[in-house]
Order: C-alpha cells, then sequence, then structure tokens
C-alpha cells in the first residue's frame, strides 16, 4: 500500500488508516441508501457527496456517455430508464437463473452473461448499447462512493469495511470484494447490517454494558430483513434472521401512488399507472410524499404533466396515509414476530428493538412496536427516542466503529481472528443464578447471574446482600428456564347498575358490557423454573449488614470457577465445577 | 462487565450443612449449543485475542494495562527532546525571536505538529519548568522559561496566530539544492524535499509532487500548473517592526500600519518571486520536460513523414490506376475487333450450315419418295405441296432445330422412319405454336 505511506508521510500526524466505510444498500425507492463514514476524532462522522447527500441512492445512469450517480442517477429514472441502473446489490454473485428481475421494471433490465447477470446500457457516446456486468456496476458505484469520500478527506481511501445483510452468501461476498479490489479498495472485513447496527449504538458513550435480547428491523426500500440478536457483554451471536422481499417501503408507495391515480381517474378518466413515464413520475414524488407525512401531518403531492400534459395535485393526511397502509404495516409488525418465534423466544424476552433503514422513519411502524412490547422494552427509532441515530446511516455507522478498532491490524489479523474456529463458540443452553431469600427452590427467588446463550468463555460477577443480622449465608448456584406464565385475570363482578343510574349513564353501561364480553386480556408474566443445582457454597460469618460478592467463570470447555467472599473481606470461598461429560449430558435433568 | 447488584438478600445456612472446604459441587452445566458469534466489537476483539493467545480474563487484562501505559510513555516520548541551554536562558520579552516549537520540544514535528501534541507537550514541558517546582528545589525563582513556554503555547494554539509564526518560521524551510548537487541522480529526491516543505503554505491541499522519472505527463503537467499558479496563505505580520500601541495618536497609528502593510505586500512579492525562481530552476533541470518534448516532437516529425508517405503513395496510386484503366480499355477493345471478325466468319458458317441443313431436309424427302410409300410417282403437284411444307416448316425453325433435325434425318433411307421423323417435329412445332395446320399441305 505505497499510497497510504505517502498519506503518512505527508501528514504524520494521522497515522490511522483511512478509511471509506460504506454500506451497499439495496436502492430503489424509499431508503436506497449508501452512506459514507469516518471516524474523526473517535466519533464517527457521515460524509455527504458532492450534491449534499449523505444517503446516496445506489444508482448509476448514463447519459451520452457522462455518468450519474445518487440522487442525479435518480432523477434519470423518468426519462432515461433504459441506461439507469437501480437494483444490482443483490445480483451480485448470484445466477441469473436465481435472481428476481422485478425491482428492475422501471429501469435497465437484467440480462444473462455466461450465467451471471448484467445490463445492456449506452454508457458511452456510441449509439450501440454495451453489456456491462454487474460486478463491473458495482465497482463504478464503489468507485465512485470512494472518490467522494477521498475529496472530502483531501486524501486517497484505499481500505474499507463493508456491511452486508445477513443472507448474503459466500459467493455474493466473494463477487463484492472482488468488485471492491476492481474500485481500488481494500476490504477489511465485511460485517452484517444488524450487528453493525448495534454496534452503532453500543459504541455511544451513554451505553452501558447489559445483557440483552435486541431485535434489528432494517426496513428498507424493497426488501426487509429482521434479525434477533442475543448481545452478551458486548459479544453478540444472531438467533434467527428474517428476510422478506415483498414487505418494504415500496409497498408504502405503492399504497399512495394508487391511492392518487384513484383520485387522477376520478377527475381526469386517465390511468396515470398505465403510462410508464407518468408511472414513474408518480414514483418519485409518492416517495417524496411519504418521507413529508413522517415528518408531519399532511404532505401535498404535486406532479407536472402527470398524463396526458395534464398537472396533478393533491393533499394527504397522515390519518388517511396510515388507514390505506394499514396492512403494509401490520405485515411489518408480523414480520418482526414471527422472526422472534423463530429464534423460540417470546415478545417479553426482548429487551431492545433498533429500527433501521429508511422506511423506519414511518412514526406509525414505532407506535404500532410499541403497542405490540411491553413497555419496559426500548424502541429505538426517531419517532420514539429524540436521541436516535439516523436510521439511514445505522450500519454504515456500525462499519465506521468497526473499521476504527481494526484499524491497527492486518489484514492476515483479521482473517484469522473471523476464522469460524474463532466465532463458533459454545453458548450456554440454561441461564445460571442464584437463590435468594430460601435455598429451597420452592420458596426462594431466583437470581439470574448469568443468561441463557451467553458465549463461553464468560465471567459475570454479583454483589449479594447478606441477611440483615449477617452470621453465615449459602450461595447457592442453579441453572434455571425462563418460562411465561399466563393469567387470566379474574373477571369484575358485574354491577347491575342499570336500576340505580340515570338513564345519561346508560351508554356507559352498555359500553362495559360490551367490554366484558370480550376476552379478558391476557396477563403474561416472566417467571423462572429452577432447574438442577450445580453448586452450594457456604460463606461464614459475614458482618452485620455486609455484603457477598459472587463470581463465576465459565471456560471455553464449561468447566465452571465459583468464587464467594465477603466483600471487604478476605479470603473468600473457590470452587470448580469439572466441564460436562458427553455421557451425562443425555440423562442430566 | 461490572458486578450486578442484587436486591434480595442471601438465604441463611442451614445448621446442618457440612462440606470440605465450604463447597459442594453437585453437577455440571448443561450441555451447550454451538453458535456463531458477530466478529464485530472491542469485546469480540477481545475475545478473539483471548483466545488465540490462551490467555483468561485477569491475564488479558493485566497484559492490555502494561500495552497502555506502554503506549501512554511510547507517545511521550515523541516530544522529549534535549533541551538547550541558550533556550533555557532566553528572556521572555524577546517572544517573537523564539523558536516556539524548539521550546514546546517539537523542532522534529514543527508545523505538522497537531493540536493534541502541542497540548501534551505543552503539559509535559509545565511539569517541568514550573517556577513553583523550581522554587521547591531551591533554585533561583527566575520563571523566564516558564513564560516562553506559555507564549509559545499561546502562539501555537491559535490557528491564527500560529500560521504567522508558521510563515516565517525558516527552520521549517529545506534550502534548494544547489545546480551541481541536483545534476547528480539525486536530482528528485532534493527536489521533492523542498516542494513537501514549500506545499506547507498552499491553500489547497494535497499537493501535486514533483515525482520522479517514472511520472507521467498528465502528472508533470500537473504539478507545473499547480504550483505556477500557487495559491499561498504565507504572510508577513509575525515579522512587523513596529507594532502599534494604544496609547499613540491615531496619525501615528495609520502611519505604522501603512509602513507595516507595505514591508508586507514587499515580502510577500519577494516570496512569490523566490518561489517563482524555484520552480524555474527545477523546471531548468528537469530532464523529463525534454524528454517529453523529444517525444513529442518526434510524434509530430513521424506523423508528418507519415503523411507525406501517405500523399506521395496516393499519387503513386493514381497514377497506377489510369495506367490500368488505360490498359484495360485497349484490351477491351482488340477483344471487341476480334470478335468482330470472329462473329463475321461464324455467321458465314451458319449460314453455310443452315443452306446444308435445309438441302438435307430437302432431299430427305426427295429420298422418301415425297413421303409416299414406295413404288408410288408423285405427281407434280405432290412434288410441289411436300416441297412447299418443308419450306414452310423451315422457315419456322431456328438453325439449331434445322440442325439437329437435319442430323435425325442424315442417315434415314426409307420413307416411314423420314415421315415419322417429320411427323414428330411438325407436332412438336404444332405444339409450340410455331406452325400452324393450315399452313401446311400435304403433312398434318
Amino acid at each position: 500500500m505505497e499510497s497510504q505511506e505517502e498519506v503518512e508521510d505527508i501528514q504524520p500526524e494521522t497515522l490511522n488508516r483511512i478509511y471509506y466505510l460504506g454500506k451497499l444498500e439495496s436502492n430503489v425507492i424509499h431508503t436506497p441508501r449508501d452512506a459514507k463514514e469516518i471516524l474523526q476524532e473517535g466519533k464517527a462522522e457521515v460524509i455527504a457527496n458532492e450534491e449534499g447527500d449523505r444517503n446516496i441512492p445506489s444508482i448509476l445512469a448514463y447519459v451520452e456517455g457522462e455518468e450519474y450517480h445518487g440522487t442525479q442517477a435518480k432523477n434519470q429514472l423518468v426519462r432515461n430508464s433504459k441506461n439507469t441502473v437501480a437494483y444490482f446489490r443483490d445480483y451480485l454473485g448470484k445466477d441469473f437463473s436465481a435472481i428476481d428481475p422485478t425491482p428492475c421494471q422501471a429501469s435497465a433490465h437484467p440480462q444473462k452473461h455466461d450465467s451471471t447477470v448484467a445490463f445492456s446500457i449506452q454508457d458511452t457516446e456510441s449509439e450501440s448499447p454495451n453489456t456491462v456486468t454487474v460486478s463491473e456496476i458495482a465497482t463504478r458505484h464503489i468507485r465512485r462512493l470512494a472518490a467522494s469520500a477521498s475529496d472530502y478527506l483531501g486524501r486517497r481511501v484505499n481500505a474499507a469495511v463493508i456491511t452486508v445483510p445477513t443472507n448474503f452468501s459466500d459467493e455474493q461476498k466473494e463477487a463484492l470484494s472482488k468488485a471492491a479490489k476492481d474500485a481500488g479498495i481494500e476490504v477489511l472485513q465485511m460485517v452484517s447490517e444488524p450487528t453493525a447496527a448495534i454496534l452503532a449504538y453500543d459504541a455511544r458513550p451513554e451505553a452501558e454494558l447489559k445483557d440483552k435480547i435486541i431485535v434489528v428491523a432494517d426496513l428498507g426500500g424493497t426488501r426487509s430483513d429482521v434479525a434477533v440478536i442475543a448481545s452478551r457483554g458486548g459479544i453478540y451471536s444472531i438467533l434467527s434472521t428474517k428476510h422478506d422481499y415483498e414487505t418494504a417501503g415500496a409497498q408504502l408507495d405503492q399504497v399512495l401512488i394508487d391511492h392518487f391515480s384513484k383520485e387522477f381517474i376520478k377527475k381526469h378518466k386517465t390511468d396515470p399507472r398505465q403510462n410508464p413515464r407518468s408511472l414513474a413520475k408518480l414514483k418519485l414524488e409518492a416517495e417524496a410524499t411519504k418521507k413529508a407525512l413522517s415528518l408531519g401531518g399532511n404532505a401535498v403531492l404535486s406532479v407536472e404533466s402527470l398524463a396526458d400534459g395534464v398537472d396533478f395535485a393533491s393533499t394527504i393526511n397522515r390519518t388517511r396515509y396510515e388507514l390505506l397502509a394499514g396492512k403494509v404495516f401490520s405485515s411489518f409488525v408480523n414480520l418482526i414476530k414471527e422472526t422472534i418465534q423463530s429464534a423460540d423466544l417470546d415478545i417479553l424476552d426482548v429487551d431492545e428493538v433498533i429500527l433501521s433503514g429508511g422506511t423506519s422513519h414511518t412514526p406509525r411502524i414505532s407506535s404500532s412496536l410499541q403497542s405490540l412490547f411491553p413497555p419496559e422494552t426500548r424502541i429505538l427509532s426517531p419517532s420514539t427516542l429524540p436521541t436516535a441515530v439516523d436510521p439511514a446511516s445505522l450500519s454504515a455507522r456500525g462499519a465506521a466503529i468497526q473499521a476504527s478498532l481494526i484499524s491497527e491490524y492486518d489484514s492476515e489479523d483479521i482473517e484469522q481472528s473471523t476464522h469460524p474456529a474463532v466465532t463458533v463458540t459454545p453458548h450456554l443452553a440454561n441461564a445460571i443464578g442464584i437463590m435468594t431469600v430460601s435455598e429451597d427452590v420452592k420458596r426462594g427467588v431466583f437470581t439470574q447471574l448469568v443468561t441463557k446463550d451467553t458465549a463461553v468463555p464468560c465471567r459475570r460477577a454479583i454483589v449479594m446482600n447478606a441477611p440483615k443480622g449477617g452470621g453465615d449465608v449459602i450461595v447457592k448456584l442453579c441453572e434455571a428456564e425462563r418460562e411465561i406464565e399466563v393469567t387470566k385475570p379474574e373477571p369484575k363482578p358485574k354491577t347491575n347498575g342499570a336500576a340505580k343510574k340515570d338513564d345519561d349513564d346508560d351508554d356507559d353501561s352498555d359500553l362495559d358490557d360490551d367490554d366484558s364480553d370480550d376476552e379478558p386480556e391476557e396477563i403474561r408474566k416472566k417467571i423462572w423454573k429452577v432447574g438442577k443445582p450445580l453448586a452450594e457454597i457456604a460463606v461464614r460469618e459475614v458482618k452485620k449488614g455486609g455484603k457477598v460478592e459472587v463470581t463465576v467463570n465459565i471456560a471455553a470447555d464449561m468447566g465452571v470457577q465459583i468464587t464467594a467472599r465477603e466483600v471487604g473481606g478476605k479470603g473468600g470461598v473457590r470452587g470448580a465445577l469439572e466441564k460436562p461429560k458427553p455421557a451425562e449430558n443425555g440423562t442430566a435433568s | 462487565m461490572a458486578a450486578a447488584q442484587a436486591s434480595l438478600p442471601l438465604p441463611v445456612l442451614p445448621s446442618e450443612w457440612q462440606a470440605d472446604g465450604n463447597f459442594k459441587a453437585t453437577a455440571s452445566l448443561s450441555t451447550p449449543v454451538q453458535r456463531n458469534i458477530e466478529a464485530v466489537g472491542p469485546h469480540f476483539l477481545a475475545h478473539a485475542r483471548r483466545l488465540r493467545h490462551r490467555r483468561t480474563f485477569s491475564e488479558d487484562e493485566k497484559i492490555q494495562a502494561q500495552q497502555k501505559l506502554q503506549k501512554a510513555d511510547q507517545s511521550d516520548g515523541e516530544i522529549s527532546e534535549p533541551e538547550d541551554p541558550m533556550m533555557l536562558s532566553r528572556d521572555a520579552k524577546d517572544w517573537k525571536g523564539q523558536d516556539h516549537y524548539a521550546v514546546l520540544g517539537l523542532s522534529k514535528h514543527r508545523w505538522r505538529a497537531t493540536e493534541s501534541q502541542i497540548k501534551r507537550a505543552h503539559r509535559k514541558k509545565v511539569l517541568r519548568h514550573h517556577p513553583d517546582k523550581k522554587a521547591a528545589a531551591g533554585s533561583s525563582e527566575d520563571d523566564s522559561f516558564f513564560k516562553c513556554i506559555q507564549k509559545a503555547t499561546e502562539v501555537l494554539l491559535d490557528p491564527v496566530k500560529r500560521r504567522q509564526f508558521d510563515s516565517v518560521d525558516e527552520a521549517a524551510d529545506v534550502e534548494p539544492p544547489t545546480k551541481k548537487q541536483a545534476q547528480q541522480s539525486n536530482f528528485y529526491k532534493l527536489w521533492n524535499k523542498v516542494f513537501d516543505s514549500e506545499s506547507r503554505f498552499s491553500k489547497h491541499q494535497p499537493v501535486p509532487r514533483l515525482g520522479d522519472e517514472k511520472s507521467t505527463k498528465e502528472d508533470v503537467n500537473d504539478f507545473y500548473d499547480f504550483w505556477y499558479n500557487f495559491d499561498s496563505w504565507r504572510s508577513f505580520e509575525y515579522q512587523d517592526e513596529d507594532v502599534p500601541d494604544d496609547n499613540e495618536n491615531r496619525d501615528q497609528k495609520r502611519h505604522i500600519e501603512r509602513k507595516n502593510n507595505n514591508a508586507r505586500k514587499k515580502k510577500k512579492t519577494e516570496d512569490t518571486a523566490r518561489l517563482r525562481g524555484l520552480l524555474n530552476d527545477v523546471q531548468a533541470g528537469d530532464v523529463r520536460i525534454k524528454e517529453f518534448r523529444k517525444a513529442e516532437q518526434a510524434n509530430k516529425n513521424k506523423k508528418r513523414i507519415d503523411r507525406e508517405a501517405a500523399e506521395k503513395k496516393a499519387v503513386e496510386d493514381k497514377k497506377k490506376q489510369a495506367e490500368e484503366q488505360e490498359r484495360l480499355k485497349k484490351e477491351a477493345e482488340e477483344a471487341a475487333k476480334a470478335e468482330k471478325a470472329e462473329g463475321k466468319k461464324a455467321k458465314e458458317a451458319a449460314k453455310n450450315a443452315v443452306k446444308k441443313n435445309k438441302r438435307v431436309l430437302k432431299s430427305s424427302v426427295k429420298d422418301a419418295n415425297y413421303l409416299l410409300p414406295p413404288g408410288e410417282v408423285a405427281s407434280a403437284k405432290r412434288v410441289d405441296d411436300v416441297l412447299n411444307d418443308v419450306e414452310v416448316v423451315m422457315a419456322k425453325m431456328e438453325p439449331e432445330e434445322m440442325a439437329l433435325l437435319a442430323s435425325r434425318l442424315g442417315g434415314l433411307k426409307t420413307a416411314d422412319a423420314v415421315d415419322m421423323v417429320w411427323n414428330e417435329e411438325i407436332k412438336r412445332l404444332m405444339d409450340a405454336g410455331k406452325v400452324k395446320p393450315e399452313d401446311l399441305r400435304v403433312v398434318k
């Protein structure tokens, strides 16, 4: 990397390598976004490109040999759709037979080329179209992004951390890495998008390290990806993922397009959806209207010469929009619900929901999630949390942070650290905790110390209160499983108040009756079902009002080291549990 | 992770509980689930580090803490330089004459020093040279160098003042090589250093570099374009001789200001001229430019020679073509003449053949007794009629057909055979519509 050394030669104060960090996002309508970040003095900042966009649509357009990129290219979808490539990320490294070409309807169509995908576009001044492979398109896209970043920094960008969806295959990753290499960018690491989003939140100084279950919903323009991730002491394990190409921002746009088309038909008797150019215009405007509706209660849609040379302008309010798009919203929620179920978890287990992707700006999605989850669950989205990170650039920020962490390592080091021998680790099947109040399993209360799905090796410590009087105490370590207790509240005794109350109150009592006719809402609660006891430790002669610190250290082979000692006291009790023998495990309860 | 806090109290030890060392193990953990962890985040990196170096949590923490300490030491090492005793005894009042970077121990870094480096250097120097410390050590209460440090920090941490100082920081300048030095192979090395140092004054960064003998023509052109249009922020306020005092009257102040401005302008012009001179020097010694010009000349010459050759060739081609055409024309004429003569002969021959054939045809009828059975004597009318028919048929026939018929009739003697051949021929002609039945008198 000669150029890099040169850079350091000139400006030795920047000893860190320079990174271009990008998110190669699916593009098309609502969240066609690429954001680039650099780290400046430990803070990630999203760079704007020459046009001032921080979210850059992954679109390339060609007009008489000139290349347009980003928002400028997006505008070409109306006039020059045949030479505009608007959807290519998901085609990278795939067979032509395996791709879904529907999103390309309004742009350059994919074609078969040596079993991979290519586009036939006029990218030079000559009249005849050239065949450009999807890999070449990706290279050009990355080159443009890197050029914008280099312009901003004044130094050449030569390495990147790129985020990819969780269902990106190895071939796709390889193809992306090759495309980046052709553009002069070394891919340091590929990070999955949901983890990058979590990292962006966890790297904030106010974040505290806690064991939690996080749902990351990446709601994009043409696809939605949901992942359930266990965050255990800053180590992330993906529990389940779901991908949906039918529930995304484009469907919300379609709702608006249909609505306005109907209105237009009512007035002018022509359907603007029939004409591809009118449809493209309407699509662009509908997207803008949708964004406006995410911020305000009312939005205007106006298109000049929509169809047959007729101008069209109309307004829509948010309530109407939410009513029309109710189906799409509920499918977003269902997708999240399904993903949680497929991880064998309950809604109550989720501690945090991170909304990422441009569609997450929609307030209705956040509010319906708020009503789905219990109030303790934090929903991190712009409309529920004022300090939320911009969802469109979340994973780019995560990538930036990851890049700053691995900047000092060689690529060989990175490769070794991301090798399956390092990343595949045993995870605890059950939670481990300590009995409080009483050592008896029936009467005591289980206090969790190590959560389920924690990757080993791990170390956890807890400080427990001794009984008021002090004296000898017992620390009993147990395994436990979380169960959901469902109770129905006692139906309230019906008050036959009709006789006593006035006629005016009749309506109210009717309402009450209606309510009681409904099924009573279930009360769901997490409870612990204590499993096998692991160990007992006696800590003797604890002082009055003293505290006992218990440390559990689980090794990679599942052997356990336990230490219990009085806080401020000397010595303490140590003990070890042997690693489980394979034969015994089957029979152990 | 920090230790968690539990609110509920631990249970009391039952009185009958007994175990060796107060510890009783009852069971091992349940079988774990194998899962992939995401290779992301600081905690993962710690995990990978522990795994690869086979360290435990506490070992790793210790090693990390040590490394951090070492790093901190190293970064301090950057800014520790031996202090010149002359500098230590400087008077703070003469702050304009002092080298601020040297005072802070940053003379290696100079204009490259970052803000954080300056801050750290300041802190370090203050710790060493604070008057309180000196007083405690028992030496004099001379705090002049401490004041120098404060002044240096003040100048270097203020971006405007720092630029003013950097503008006149001669210690950061690199002397241009003499012609003799530059003539040797290290032309690019020496001049690159000069321009790298000059590039600190550029308003536009990054600055194109001089490069080496392998640089492309575009790069070289870029370099000279950039430097001949150099946009410099260098200014010379720092060297003002008089600084207007608030106590003086405004005329005096204006006078001083004017004087300063003129001096600055003069210096700036000199600086621009100096840079121009440097550039002229480097351009004069730059062999690449000569090579490019040579290549261009060669290219141009080549083009000219090519063009001339092409023109010559075109003329020759044209000439050749004309000659060729002439030749072809002549040949064609001769061929036509010969053909004409040939045609005449052929025509004559054909005529003769036709005459001969006609004779054969006529004689065939005669030989066949005018198509009458043998023995019968043909009347004069019969002879006339038959000959008439033959004439009619012959008139309608092409010479080739006639020749064919003649050849077929040639060998025949019997009247029947001749009759049959004739009938066939007439029938054929009738079918072709050439002969009409009413024309014929005998043969039908």
